[in-house]
């Protein structure tokens, strides 16, 4: 099949960028829409010109690597789709596809279409953690959990950290990307003691990386690729209001 | 390409070269408490003044900084990808393996240690294989402790399953994203000593040199990959947690950063590299769509709990599975393996596989498959069950190839996967270039010839968690050494050479994309030096491999310059590397004339088929040391000693 692809193309963060436009002739559909711009930096390192950066890793959806804004829309797919997993038979022979970086104040693009999500890493440095040594563990079956509870917090655990929610959101807050987290750790006996400052301590991290605040438009959710839910973030209020222990 | 034979290296001269330094006890057991015993501590105090470089940040080398950092020890952790959550542990699905005996059914430190051991078809060290099988039970409680959120039964304890090559059920899950917990786990654990100072983090870092002073590793060169700046982190030890080299064959399950330069470069600077050619082809994954395709995509081979394996009958039966009768299929591992079945280990399920395709009844678009089919346990059991055991293997299944697992049987084929061979480590994870460490699937240590399911996670925990820290430590406590300077001769040759590295590839200015190179290589490799081995495609395969580098260094084609963020660039650098070492690959499985577990010599095997040890002649780890540019590496073995467990003929039948 024929695709036309119009790239945001930014050599480094402070220069200018702007929309280019590139043609691929002969695509696979079952290809994916990765191994399309794969074979478009083919034809451009043959042709002596520079290949478009972008960011992808695993390439089965679980490393939160790739991303990138597709006709509008963070990860360009269906529900619970990331970009690595979109396939070029989601589109039709001779379409044209814009594709863009992910955009919120706390992600400076890097170059194209990569941008830099370590703002990410420092909000969950603040407290994104349960404070156990090792070796200072009890044994694992001293402690039941019960299935429901493990399988909620498994749901939340879930997050591959992409960042989709704060690219797809108006205000780009990360409230679904901490509360995935607080979530996770609330809801499991070990993340108990430390649940009250560690929803103070991501949140105001969040603040300070320049993520915005929810308001619930629900984008975040309905790019997601593993469709974390809403509710996430109605705990991560709720934590957020628990007085630490005196 | 000439039909003329390579000169085979000579033959080993030496095996007093590489010393194990193994714990000497009367038993098994005793051996890794012994050690501890003996390691040199040192104060709090005096931890604080010295550094570690780390480099990885997937289970092993998060797991290690972590813990290195909670020791007190200044850590410098660098990843390659933009975050150290991203590491390739995270694609790993099924589980791991841990000897709790919660399900009562004959499990114990002895039976995962010898299921280990015979899955690596004895070619690994006993005494290693006992302590992993130790270790796997503070793992769990390690983990559970940090919140990884396991599998629990109604009554809230731990769940199991089973995996390849064990008759018992002790493998720990979260569905089908075990590696991304654990990975989790071990990523909040580092950043809690970010957060305390402990550990610096150093994302989108590429090792391209290691530092040696003195005969002794002190840093590495690292390209900070969006600026193409060269760096230089220098401390007082080395842990290499960068993973394996699998993606040498271009099609593979591995992430596109996987790659093999880190151990290149410690090779090129001394490292023995260990066993190259015990390489793993994963029995379950999805048959490439396309030959320019990189990435193959893994089904975890916890669906061979519940799926049964099969291809017709008939050679070229073309008829939709569905309408194929139960008497006209062939559930080969069931008829091969009676007593392990679809739970065959992984080397043998891929080579069936690959031998029925080979025979004409593979099934799929060109032949290149075999069914895994999930009908019977869906009669048994019922949809939701199955569903929330491996629901996102079904979605990411049904994403891939738009058919429903639940409907139609899955089309699987094996892909290069795991590379058990690494560089050459002794009892305490150090190489034979003093203070430089290797962890993970980087060193070569624990699986022999062959990895059990669910076994690379606990190898990597515990070098990472339990191993690595105290032998670090000790190695640290009992060498005081002088600080490095920016300025001293060592470091500024690594740095040179780095820089040199990096513009001879700019400036051939070729016709050939690294990516034409990787996908020849791995035609070369996956033909000559795969699933099956025999004498004469190993030497043309050693030889076209080295044609393809020199033609690599003539005709390669990179735009764009040294300066910047250049993916291009960095392919290339690996595919170098990758050109290195599949010849090396080539020559250790030449050398090796026997078959064990995944290295299936044709010319040794038994009236079954089946892999021929030759134990008398190689029951040893063997070891290669770079030799120069252009010439041929040298080979010397580390003997195999089998005190407490006599090596048997491995029968799955």
């Amino acid at each position: 099949m024929k695709l036309a692809l119009r790239i945001w193309r930014q050599a480094a963060t402070t220069l200018p960028g702007a929309f280019v436009r590139y043609e691929l002739d002969d695509v696979a559909p079952e290809s994916t829409l990765l191994e399309a711009l794969d074979q478009l930096n083919e034809q451009l390192v043959l042709a002596g010109e520079v290949p478009v950066a972008f960011e992808s890793d695993c390439r089965e959806g679980i490393c939160g690597a790739c991303g990138v804004v597709v006709a509008g829309r963070a990860h360009g797919g269906g529900p619970r789709t990331a970009t690595c997993e979109l396939r070029l038979s989601a589109f039709r022979d001779g379409d044209e596809l814009t594709i863009e970086p992910f955009r919120a104040r706390a992600f400076p693009i890097v170059r194209d279409l990569i941008v830099d999500r370590s703002a990410l890493d420092r909000v969950m440095a603040a407290g994104g953690y349960v404070s156990v040594r090792t070796g200072s563990a009890p044994e694992a079956n001293a402690l039941p959990i019960a299935k429901d509870v493990a399988e909620r917090a498994l749901d939340a655990a879930a997050c591959i950290g992409c960042g989709a929610c704060a690219a797809a959101c108006p205000n780009a807050s990360a409230a679904l990307f901490v509360g995935a987290k607080v979530t996770h750790l609330a809801l499991l006996p070990q993340g108990g003691p430390e649940r009250a400052q560690r929803a103070r301590r991501m949140v105001e991290a969040a603040d300070r990386e320049g993520f915005g605040a929810c308001s619930s438009h629900g984008e975040c959710h309905a790019v997601c690729p593993k469709s974390i839910d809403l509710s996430v973030i109605a705990r991560l209020n709720r934590e957020h209001l628990r007085r630490a222990p005196a | 390409m000439t039909a003329t034979a390579l000169p085979i290296p000579a033959a080993p001269t030496n095996d007093r070269e590489l010393d194990p330094h193994l714990p000497q006890t009367p038993t098994l057991s005793a051996a890794w408490r012994e050690r501890q015993a003996r390691f040199t501590l040192a104060t709090r105090a005096r931890r604080r003044q010295r550094r570690v470089i780390v480099i990885g940040s997937g289970l092993a080398g998060a797991a290690a900084a972590a813990t290195l950092s909670e020791l007190g020890f200044q850590v410098s952790c660098l990843c390659i990808q933009d975050s150290p959550r991203r590491a390739h542990s995270v694609a790993a699905q099924g589980g791991i393996n841990a000897s709790k005996n919660y399900q009562n059914d004959g499990d114990s430190v002895q039976r995962l240690f010898l299921d280990t051991l015979r899955g690596g078809d004895y070619r690994s060290r006993e005494l290693n294989v006992h302590r992993l099988a130790e270790l796997s039970l503070a793992i769990i409680d390690q983990c559970v402790a940090q919140g990884v959120p396991f599998a629990r039964e109604y009554g809230g304890q731990l769940e199991n399953r089973s995996f390849g090559g064990a008759l018992v059920s002790r493998t720990f899950y979260a569905r089908g994203v075990t590696g991304q917990q654990l990975l989790l786990g071990a990523y909040q654990a580092l950043l809690k000593e970010v957060d305390h100072g402990g550990v610096q983090l150093l994302p989108r870092r590429e090792m391209l040199e290691l530092i040696v002073e003195g005969g002794r590793a002190r840093g590495v060169v690292a390209r900070h990959l969006p600026t193409g700046t060269l760096e230089t982190h220098l401390g007082d030890a080395v842990v290499l947690a960068s993973g394996g080299y699998a993606s040498v064959f271009h099609q593979s399950t591995n992430a596109q950063s996987s790659n093999a330069t880190a151990v290149v470069r410690a090779y090129e600077q001394g490292a023995a590299f260990a066993n190259p050619c015990f390489v793993q082809f994963h029995p379950t994954c999805l048959p490439p769509h396309a030959p320019e395709q990189g990435k193959l995509i893994l089904m975890s081979e916890a669906l061979r709990n519940d799926g049964r394996v099969w291809v017709p009958r008939a050679p070229g039966d073309g008829r939709a599975p569905e309408s194929i009768p139960e008497a006209e299929r062939d559930y080969y591992l069931e008829r091969m393996y009676p007593r392990y079945g679809n739970l065959a280990p992984r080397d043998l399920a891929s080579r069936a596989a690959k031998g029925r395709c080979d025979g004409g009844y593979g099934v799929g678009p060109d032949g290149r498959g075999v069914y895994l089919d999930l009908a019977e346990a869906l009669a048994r059991e019922g949809a939701p069950r199955l569903v929330e055991r491996y629901a996102n293997l079904f979605e990411l299944y049904q994403r891939a190839t738009g058919t429903d697992p639940l409907r139609a049987p899955m089309i699987i084929y094996p892909a290069a996967h795991y590379s058990m061979g690494g560089l050459w480590v002794d009892y305490d994870l150090m190489s034979n270039l003093p203070g430089l460490f290797v962890i993970g699937e980087a060193n070569f240590s624990d699986h022999g010839a062959n990895r059990l399911g669910a076994s690379a996670l606990l190898q990597g925990l515990a070098d990472g968690y339990f191993i690595l820290p105290q032998s670090a430590s000790s190695y640290l406590a009992g060498n005081l050494l002088e600080p490095l300077s920016e300025s001293a001769a060592s470091v500024r040759a690594a740095l040179a050479r780095a820089e040199q590295r990096t513009a001879r590839l700019l400036v051939i200015g070729g016709r050939h994309t690294s990516r034409e190179f990787h996908a020849e290589l791995g035609r070369l490799l996956w033909s000559g030096c795969g699933l099956s081995r025999n004498r004469d495609d190993l030497q043309h395969t050693a030889q076209a491999v080295a044609e393809l580098r020199s033609r690599f260094w003539r005709e390669l084609r990179v735009t764009a310059g040294a300066a910047e963020l250049n993916q291009e660039l960095e392919r290339a650098g690996r595919v170098a590397d990758y050109l290195l070492l599949g010849e090396l690959m080539c020559l250790d499985a030449l050398q090796r004339e026997e078959s064990a577990g995944c290295h299936f010599r044709e010319e040794y095997q038994t009236a079954e088929g089946e892999a021929l040890r030759r134990d008398a002649e190689f029951a040893h780890v063997a070891a290669w040391f770079y030799a120069g540019d252009g010439q041929l590496p040298r080979r010397t073995i580390e003997p195999l000693q089998f005190r407490h467990v006599t090596p048997a003929e491995r029968s799955y039948r």
